[in-house]
């Protein structure tokens, strides 16, 4: 027999694994992977909410006159762009509840699904300063005489915002929008580290219930490839229906 | 022009600088009676363009005095987005919102800030639209108009507002010179229909063809004021001799 460390030597593939009953108990190695799947779909959705309405209203505030709302927004972004995400997620998951008073520290460790709760919130700030970011260089490339010609008109300051410029804003930051999005979808695998299921950590326990580690970790490969696409896809799709007609050529 | 008439913008003793170095404007006055038609002229950074932007406060002013129709700007329980709302301004480089198409581009602030009904809105933007002669490109976006189209567009969308005074700022200098004429055109329509305007514009022709006045600026002050036939037959001071000289020549 040769020794090889680290090869897979005499190693069983076994695609059918799949259809096999997982010792969990309640259906097969598929539907295991399938219901990280559905947790991982959940997760970015609700996420990628909270980054796009949090990111929007402080990539705004970024670019309000005066200097204590841009200064607020600035401190928001780098808090949360500057720390890596696992360490955001242990802060919200293990330090945040017992910085509150004792009866809300109970009640939070008490919520039946904290880790979800947390990956949540955590994921969704921590893409929320890259979203800002991204918000604030669009409506910083718009001329300023956009501004302007909404204000001569009589518009407010909210209206201006919610008319004129973030209108054009997202559309000219859609492409960089569109990675923050895979971004965000790529990210929830951090959050087995707290305990969530979602499909990295769905993979790992097939592969520590039936050995079976290539088939667990290239199907959850394959299932990570697929919806990325279908996001890339979906944001083109958006970019060729929101396109204005005439505007960027030459 | 009655001289006892109130005019519809006042302009006592304006200082403006901005935070570092020379003022931009000292202690400018000037008024715009109802009806009357003023051209602002002077050489580059002689603070013709700042002056027509503080009348609305685009631009603070730090000292001095300005009303419009009676109001004072910034002042004390004076609604600013209502004011700006009734005076028209047009841009060097037109401002029309791209995502917009024409027609919404001149209901927007009628709907928004007048509180009209959409259908309102409309019929008073196809006649306005029909009066600059682009009733056909209602449904267009602004990218696919050219520049004297968009810059018809932008002075028929100040005009939706039913302004009190129109306020010109260099509105013909980024055009192409074949298209110079076409939005002249539509100026001096709207001069001999009686509108109150303030014209900054090196065009010396619209200047003589329907201003009531031209006022010649210098260095941030206003170095003379004169009725139009005077101005061009015997300015007289001597910089103002020297810039028409110039610009007369070529």
């Amino acid at each position: 027999m040769h020794r090889h460390q680290g090869r897979a030597v005499g190693y069983n593939w076994n695609w059918g694994i799949f259809w096999e009953q997982s010792p969990e108990g309640n259906g097969t190695y598929l539907d295991m992977l399938v219901q990280g799947l559905g947790t991982t779909l959940l997760t970015a959705a609700l996420a990628w909410i909270i980054a796009l309405v949090v990111g929007s209203a402080v990539g705004v505030l970024r670019t309000l006159p005066g200097r204590t709302a841009p200064l607020l927004a600035s401190a928001w972004i780098e808090l949360f762009r500057n720390m890596p995400l696992l360490v955001q997620l242990f802060l919200w998951y293990f330090v945040f509840p017992d910085l509150l008073p004792t009866p809300w520290a109970i009640w939070l460790k008490q919520l039946p699904n904290a880790s979800f709760v947390t990956a949540v919130i955590g994921i969704g700030f921590f893409m929320s300063a890259r979203v800002a970011v991204q918000i604030s260089s669009g409506i910083e490339a718009l001329p300023l005489g956009q501004r302007a010609a909404a204000t001569a008109l009589g518009l407010t300051s909210a209206q201006t915002y919610r008319y004129v410029l973030l209108p054009m804003a997202f559309r000219i930051i859609l492409p960089p929008l569109t990675s923050e999005l895979l971004n965000t979808i790529k990210n929830t695998s951090v959050a087995l580290t707290i305990g969530l299921a979602e499909l990295t950590a769905r993979a790992r326990a097939v592969q520590e219930f039936s050995f079976q580690v290539f088939e667990a970790f290239t199907a959850a490969t394959l299932a990570y490839l697929a919806i990325n696409l279908i996001a890339t896809l979906a944001a083109r799709w958006l970019e060729s229906r929101v396109r204005v007609p005439g505007y960027g050529k030459a | 022009m009655s001289s006892t008439a109130e005019p519809v913008i006042r302009i006592e003793h304006v200082t403006k600088s901005y935070t570092s170095g020379m003022p931009v404007l000292r202690d400018v006055s000037l008024t715009v009676a109802r009806g009357e038609v003023v051209v602002v002229c002077g050489p580059s950074g002689s603070g013709k363009s700042t002056l027509i932007k503080c009348v609305n406060a685009l631009e603070p002013i730090q000292q001095g005095r300005i009303t419009v129709d009676g109001e004072q700007v910034g002042g004390k329980g004076v609604n600013l987005p209502r004011l700006r709302a009734r005076v028209g301004m047009v841009f060097q480089h037109f401002e029309l919102f791209p995502h917009m198409r024409v027609l919404d581009n001149l209901c927007l602030a009628q709907c928004k800030v007048l509180g009209r009904s959409r259908q309102e809105a409309e019929s008073r933007s196809e006649a306005l639209l029909d009066r600059v002669g682009l009733k056909a490109f209602a449904g267009k976006h602004p990218g696919q108009l050219s520049g004297g189209q968009q810059q018809r567009v932008a002075i028929a969308r100040a005009l939706a507002m039913d302004p009190v005074v129109m306020l010109f700022d260099e509105a013909t200098s980024a055009l192409d010179p074949e298209m110079v004429s076409e939005v002249l055109d539509v100026m001096v329509e709207l001069a001999r229909s009686g509108m109150t305007m303030m014209v900054v514009t090196h065009e010396m022709g619209f200047a003589r063809k329907v201003a009531h006045r031209v006022v010649f600026m210098d260095q941030g002050e206003v170095v003379e004021d004169s009725p139009t036939t005077v101005f061009f037959e015997g300015a007289q001071s001597p910089r103002a001799r020297q810039f028409l000289s110039k610009i007369l020549t070529y």
